[in-house]
């Protein structure tokens, strides 16, 4: 849960996603799911001499397990406030276990 | 645990990450804060090195996570 809400505060910002393929691209984050699947609109793909078949893709969806990284800006993320869910959630999933 | 600390963790096809560590789940999705990546082609050729501010990282292509001093 605690990546799926983290996503959702994400919304409406400007992200940088890399696929497992090499293909980066960059666009406005405007859902997510439980699986990490993203749509992302009016999108700009970079390094575009490399990859031109997206020249006339405006919105995209990503399908969340072909995901490498996401490029996040610093001043959408409170550290503290991830660090401190973190060590809930950890917390809960020990919890769980034992 | 490394929460905001330094850790190194690599990657499936041949890549490194350094950087400080915000968050992390069960399957090793991470939020990575000040973040260098080296990516590896040849022996003799230097990595590449790419810098990011805030990167989310999937669990999936992690293979090893550590604390650097």
């Amino acid at each position: 849960m605690l990546f799926f809400s983290f996503f959702k505060t994400l919304v409406d910002k400007q992200v940088t996603v890399e696929l497992k393929n090499d293909l980066t691209v960059r666009g406005t984050l405007k859902s997510v799911d439980q699986y990490f699947n993203f749509r992302l609109e009016n999108i700009v793909v970079l390094e575009q001499e490399k990859y031109p078949h997206l020249s006339a893709v405006k919105n995209l969806f990503i399908r969340g397990s072909v995901v490498r990284y996401m490029h996040i800006p610093e001043s959408a993320v409170d550290v503290t406030l991830l660090q401190d869910a973190t060590r809930r959630e950890i917390a809960a999933s020990v919890g769980v276990s034992s | 645990m490394s929460l905001d600390e330094m850790v190194f963790i690599k990657m499936r096809g041949d890549r490194e990450l350094k950087g400080r560590l915000h968050a992390f789940d069960s399957h090793c999705n991470i939020i990575l804060g000040q973040v260098q990546e080296m990516i590896y082609s040849d022996p003799d050729i230097p990595p590449t090195v790419k810098i990011s501010p805030m990167l989310y990282v999937r669990g999936d292509a992690i293979v090893l996570v550590s604390p650097i001093k």
